[in-house]
């Protein structure tokens, strides 16, 4: 008998009687204002968040801040301030990129996590691998608790998918919080109408 | 202790012998266990979520076979390789025989308490292949050559000069440096280097959707997501119970893990894998390794809808003042005294009696296992099966004795009294194991039944 039979016979012989699923859990004590709720979060848990009107601005504060750097974007609209023609490189050549800017589906209000999917990193490593991560996510697309982000997520397809919240970090050595472990050692959010 | 081997009461003797450590220990774990509280209190709905978290998965052990197939039939529709794995030797023989067909002798590997439990680095090391943790507590621990302490601060019993004197030794940092951004930020350049240059990773997995064949690891570090998105091969190892019914499901169990772990809202990085990025492979070892053995005791069968979130060792008392070590399991605390004996009995017939069984743990469980019943039901077993200690086994027969006749309870502490009176050295002497580690309460003078029975007339 293979693992794979031998496993599943086990089991089926020692799993109890079938026990319901309980019914879904909704959000109950939505934030009065999720985008500020989600400000807060994101700025206790290291992140940065930046109020924006539009593309330009963040174009500008983009040259303000990293300005000489090794930028890349997956926002056509920033096609001023970022690198072209990056997405088909090797992974592991994106470990110099200071800035990487990309969109988010949506963030959680009670988490500050955003939820972003390949599609949206052109490459999965971009997110992780960049010295400094900026997401660009609109008022709109804050939902209050994670229920609401799965009900949102729903059976959408994809091949990879992340709920990022924050800059890369630890505690490992005696409990100190410390920035940038392995990924990004910050993370910008621009919050656009 | 039976086995003659390992004892959790000798080991943290050893742990003990630095009092000003285990205060330290102590302190550090219950700051994070305060953090818990506060971000348990944040959420009114609480105890909902963890009344549903308890449900959903109640319901995965008792469908677990239907979840197993439907899982791994999404899986491989999403292009991912599973395999099945009986036990610990099983499960390392198949990750050799993936990284042998890639010709790969160096590997990365992000936190893991299933290939803990499995020793898997100790198998590869025998083998040839170079293992490299990249959770920055498991690197720590790999270098001083020690197993991980606890599951989810793996060097949490380190001290930062420690760490420093290991990275002065292993990663060329200056000597007597111990500034925690510093030997982190030297951590990062090794690490990143790391990853740059490996071609395979292994990743743990948190959760794993039957419903879509997509599977969860979540990490702050982005550790995981750094080797697998590198990686031309990425091994997921997981046992079968991690597996949950649907795709929102996880909205229950995210919103509990890490704030039941350290009081965060949610790690950095919670990743979704469904399909392996164009030109790489993605394997999944589904590990049984006495999973289904657990599941066949009804007793017991609860402590397999653990998601490790690690409150349960954070809130213990003798887990925080013995040290993960002394426990001599990968999974320590109070969930692990549960789900070691299952695997082996004798060799950890200790373990369920390293509690106060003050019930704790089970308060805390995001998961609601009755941890602290467990433990005691262990100690039964263990008796039963002649696998005690024999002095613990004596205690335990004086105590059914007494306790299952009222007329020798009523009596027991008559006699009690009348000797720690007349003959204190009979009870504070060195035989009597609660005494050498504590005081002897103050005896009262009468019963709490020839008290109650003066006082009841005055009602
Ligand atoms: S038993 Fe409960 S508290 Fe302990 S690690 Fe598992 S889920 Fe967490």
């Amino acid at each position: 008998m293979t693992s794979r039979a031998q496993i599943l016979a086990k089991v089926l012989k020692n799993q109890p009687d079938t026990r319901p699923l309980p019914a879904d859990l909704l959000t109950v004590f939505p934030a009065a204002d999720p985008v500020q709720a989600f400000a807060t979060v994101l700025t206790t848990i290291g992140g940065n968040f930046v109020e924006v009107s539009d593309y330009q601005a963040i174009q500008k504060y983009v040259l303000e801040h990293f300005g000489g750097q090794r930028i890349v974007s997956t926002l056509p609209e920033l096609v001023a301030v970022s690198e072209q023609g990056w997405e088909h490189q090797d992974p592991h050549s994106y470990a110099n990129v200071d800035l990487a800017v990309i969109s988010a589906h949506f963030g959680v209000a009670e988490n500050a996590a955003l939820w972003i999917t390949e599609d949206l990193m052109h490459q999965r490593a971009v997110p992780f691998i960049c010295q400094q991560l900026a997401v660009v996510l609109s008022k709109k697309e804050i939902v209050q608790t994670m229920h609401d982000a799965y009900l949102k997520i729903g059976t959408a397809d994809y091949g990879f998918g992340s709920f990022i919240a924050g800059p890369s970090k630890t505690a490992d050595i005696e409990q100190s919080l410390v920035l940038g472990a392995h990924g990004p050692k910050g993370m910008t959010v621009f919050v656009m109408d | 202790m039976s086995s003659g081997t390992k004892d959790h009461a000798a080991l943290s003797d050893i742990f003990n012998k630095d009092e000003a450590r285990v205060d330290w220990h102590d302190e550090t774990l219950w700051f994070v266990r305060a953090k818990r509280d506060k971000a348990a209190h944040n959420i009114p709905e609480w105890e909902s979520l963890r009344e549903a978290a308890s449900q959903i998965k109640n319901n995965v052990l008792s469908n677990l076979h239907n979840y197993l197939i439907e899982f791994e039939e999404q899986a491989q529709k999403n292009g991912v390789t599973v395999h099945w794995a009986a036990d610990a030797a099983e499960h390392n023989q198949i990750v050799h025989s993936i990284l042998k067909e890639h010709g790969v002798n160096r590997l990365i590997k992000s936190k893991s308490m299933l290939t803990e439990e499995c020793h898997l680095n100790e198998y590869l090391k025998q083998n040839e292949i170079e293992v490299i943790d990249t959770d920055l507590g498991e690197r720590i621990v790999q270098l001083a050559q020690e197993p991980p302490s606890h599951i989810v601060l793996p060097c949490i019993h380190k001290k930062k000069e420690e760490i420093g004197e290991l990275f002065h030794e292993h990663l060329g940092t200056p000597e007597g440096m111990a500034d925690p951004v510093f030997l982190t930020a030297a951590a990062r350049e090794h690490l990143r280097e790391t990853f740059l240059t490996r071609k395979a990773a292994i990743t743990g997995v948190n959760f794993a959707v039957a419903e879509t064949g997509e599977f969860v690891v979540c990490t702050n570090e982005g550790n995981a997501d750094m080797g697998a998105h590198l990686a031309d091969v990425h091994i997921a190892c997981m046992g079968i119970e991690k597996i949950i019914p649907k795709r929102k499901n996880l909205g229950v169990f995210l919103r509990l893990l890490t704030r039941s772990a350290t009081g965060q809202p949610i790690t950095t990085y919670s990743s979704h894998f469904k399909k392996p990025r164009p030109g790489q492979q993605m394997h999944l070892v589904l590990v049984d390794n006495g999973r289904t053995t657990q599941l066949s005791r009804p007793d017991f069968r609860n402590s397999l809808k653990c998601i490790r979130c690690a409150a349960c060792m954070n809130t213990c008392p003798v887990y925080r003042r013995s040290g993960g070590h002394s426990y001599h399991t990968a999974v320590a605390g109070p969930i692990g005294s549960i789900l070691a004996p299952n695997l082996d009995m004798k060799e950890y017939s200790d373990l369920p009696f390293a509690s106060t069984l003050c019930g704790s743990c089970s308060n805390v469980c995001p998961v609601k296992i009755n941890i602290h019943e467990q433990l005691y039901k262990w100690r039964q077993v263990i008796v039963k099966e002649g696998y005690a200690d024999p002095t613990k086994k004596l205690a335990m027969k004086a105590m059914e004795f007494t306790l299952s006749s009222p007329f020798v309870y009523k009596n027991a502490g008559k006699v009690g009294r009348w000797f720690m009176k007349h003959a204190p050295f009979t009870v504070n002497n060195k035989l009597n194991l609660w005494y050498q580690h504590r005081e002897m309460p103050e005896v009262p003078k009468e019963s709490f039944e020839e008290w109650y029975k003066k006082n009841k007339k005055n009602d």
